[in-house]
């Protein structure tokens, strides 16, 4: 019988790793948000202040908005990828010529930094150099203009997110649909059902531990998006796409109100485990229909 | 159930491959262009190879600099965390351990956790507890931090499929621990501990936020690189495609081999292919 002394020196270093770099910033965070404390103000050192930090996060509009913006941002961007990624998916169940190459080509854009799919969609959209603002105005009439206008710049930075994300889901959910067994829908189709029906009532019940999978992942690697977006947009125009990610980083971080920033780092954290909570209470929780 | 056409498909991935490709050929075409080939009308062609961009961008010794750093913090990120998660695989697949589950599900949530919450706490104790702001060194332990969950996710499914009766034998024919890992364990685990060292190395090189929060000058990356290069020299576009494809080199060069572990990996291994 193997020792588990042995075992457990075994995991030390990873566990020493992750305590000293994962475990405490999180318990140091949650420290600091109870106290008021700037280097660079009149008293230099930590003053206890209670939960007056995340009073004052209630009311901070700046915060507020950057949240309700990465809560648009990440419904919109979920969303699209999961209904391109099934269709493409689905795409992808047929036989056709050259499949295993167009599957690695599509996995490409996971593997690219985050920052260089940043820089090259800049380059895409900057006006006078690159090839979208051109055909846009010259085939649409479309003013584009990401540095003028918010919503162009919003909808850039979904569209960005979209080319950089969906591989992700198109690949699980093929995983997805080649794992399922064919009967239960060739059936079906004997018995004459509809594609719809065969889509509502059997692909989607059997699909759906893999879809609940890749909305999790998706949703929390959007709540958190700042690389791409910070090379695309800075956060701007004004605070169009300033995400919460970019918002603690470019604005809060740099303003050395660390009681402040800690408070709104662990607000954060807050938010976004309880929105996966609720998704998954929603989701999985619910008996599932039809079935 | 009538046979389908393969054209409709064929002809959807056609396109999809282009819009796939477009954002890095067009990084490419402008990486491959002179200032005054950028103006007027964008044609989307190669006009010839000008390899100028990339010559000011690898003379320019700041910019070697950053990439040799990134360089030393990726392969160093990945030696660490490959080995580290073999131990920890290894302990974890072949020892009866206290709580072993909350354990695992403990080490796989440090992945998740959004990084922009923990820059702030991190800049706090690396400036003023432990001496390791702008180091390199700071950044490869940082780095396990999102690394070593996703490896340990990787390398528990092949430790666990790798018999244990394999390492039994060995042990009654009277193998230490030690030689058990080195002649039994890492000569079958070979090909999944490539695929980890090739992907834990891609998200230490593509790492941007720690990199620009914890370094100021000596342990700067290439992503930091790219990042300053637009605020500071504003529309040098060529030079800034060609650093981007430098960038993104390492992710042409290694998509074949890891494509079909990818998506194991970045699903925490839920979703199997």
């Amino acid at each position: 019988m193997r020792s588990p002394v042995t075992g457990w020196l075994f995991l030390a270093p990873t566990i020493t790793v992750l305590a000293i770099f994962g475990f405490l910033p999180f318990l140091y965070v949650a420290f600091v948000g109870f106290f008021d404390w700037n280097p660079f103000a009149a008293n230099p050192g930590l003053v206890f202040a209670g939960v007056n930090n995340y009073r004052r996060l209630v009311f901070d509009d700046l915060f507020l908005r950057s949240i309700g913006l990465t809560l648009q941002f990440t419904f919109w961007v979920v969303l699209s990828e999961l209904v391109i990624g099934y269709l493409l998916a689905q795409l992808f169940m047929r036989d056709f010529p050259l499949k295993g190459l167009f599957r690695t080509i599509h996995t490409l854009p996971l593997l690219v930094a985050p920052i260089a799919v940043g820089a090259s969609w800049k380059l895409l959209t900057t006006p006078g150099l690159g090839p979208i603002p051109y055909y846009l105005e010259r085939w649409f009439g479309i003013d584009y203009r990401m540095g003028a206008f918010e919503n162009q710049a919003f909808i850039t930075t979904v569209v960005m997110d979209i080319w950089h994300w969906t591989p992700l889901v198109t690949l699980t959910l093929l995983a997805g649909l080649s794992a399922m067994p064919k009967e239960p829908i060739e059936s079906a189709q004997v018995d004459g059902a509809n594609r719809w029906q065969i889509f509502w009532h059997i692909t989607l019940p059997m699909l759906k531990p893999v879809l609940l999978t890749t909305i999790f992942i998706r949703l929390m690697d959007a709540l958190r998006t700042v690389d791409e977006v910070w090379m695309l947009t800075g956060g701007g125009p004004g605070t169009a796409t300033r995400y919460i990610g970019l918002h603690i980083w470019r604005v809060v971080f740099p303003q050395t109100d660390y009681g402040y920033g800690a408070a709104m780092s662990l607000l954060t954290l807050y938010l976004t485990i309880m929105l996966c909570w609720f998704l998954y209470v929603a989701l999985v929780a619910r008996k599932p229909r039809g079935s | 159930m009538k046979k389908k056409s393969s054209l409709l498909p064929l002809l959807i991935w056609c396109g999809m491959t282009i819009i796939t490709l477009l954002p890095i050929w067009w990084l490419f075409v402008v990486s491959m262009r002179t200032r005054v080939q950028l103006f007027g009308r964008p044609s989307m062609l190669l006009n010839g190879f000008y390899w100028g961009n990339y010559i000011e961008v690898l003379e320019n010794e700041e910019f070697r600099f950053y990439m040799w750093n990134s360089i030393i913090v990726a392969t160093s990120n990945c030696l660490l965390v490959t080995i580290l998660a073999l131990l920890a695989t290894f302990a974890l697949s072949r020892y009866k351990l206290a709580a072993e589950d909350s354990l695992f599900f403990w080490l796989i949530t440090n992945r998740m956790a959004p990084a922009a919450v923990f820059l702030l706490p991190l800049f706090l104790i690396y400036t003023q507890w432990f001496n390791l702001f702008d180091t390199r060194i700071g950044l490869i332990l940082l780095y396990g931090v999102f690394n070593l969950p996703f490896a340990i996710w990787l390398m528990k499914g092949i430790m666990d499929g790798i018999p244990k009766e394999l390492d039994e034998a060995a042990m009654i024919d009277g193998a230490s621990t030690f030689q058990v890992l080195t002649k039994v364990i890492i000569p079958l685990a070979k090909p999944g501990l490539a695929v980890t060292a090739i992907l834990t190395w891609m998200f230490a090189w593509n790492e941007y936020l720690f990199a620009a929060t914890l370094t100021s000058v000596e342990a700067r990356t290439i992503t930091t690189g790219l990042a300053e290069f637009v605020s500071v020299t504003g529309t040098n576009w060529g030079e800034l495609a060609a650093l981007s494809m430098l960038t993104l080199a390492p992710a042409l060069v290694f998509l074949g081999f890891v494509q079909r572990h990818i998506v194991a990996g970045l699903t925490f291994g839920a979703v199997k292919e």
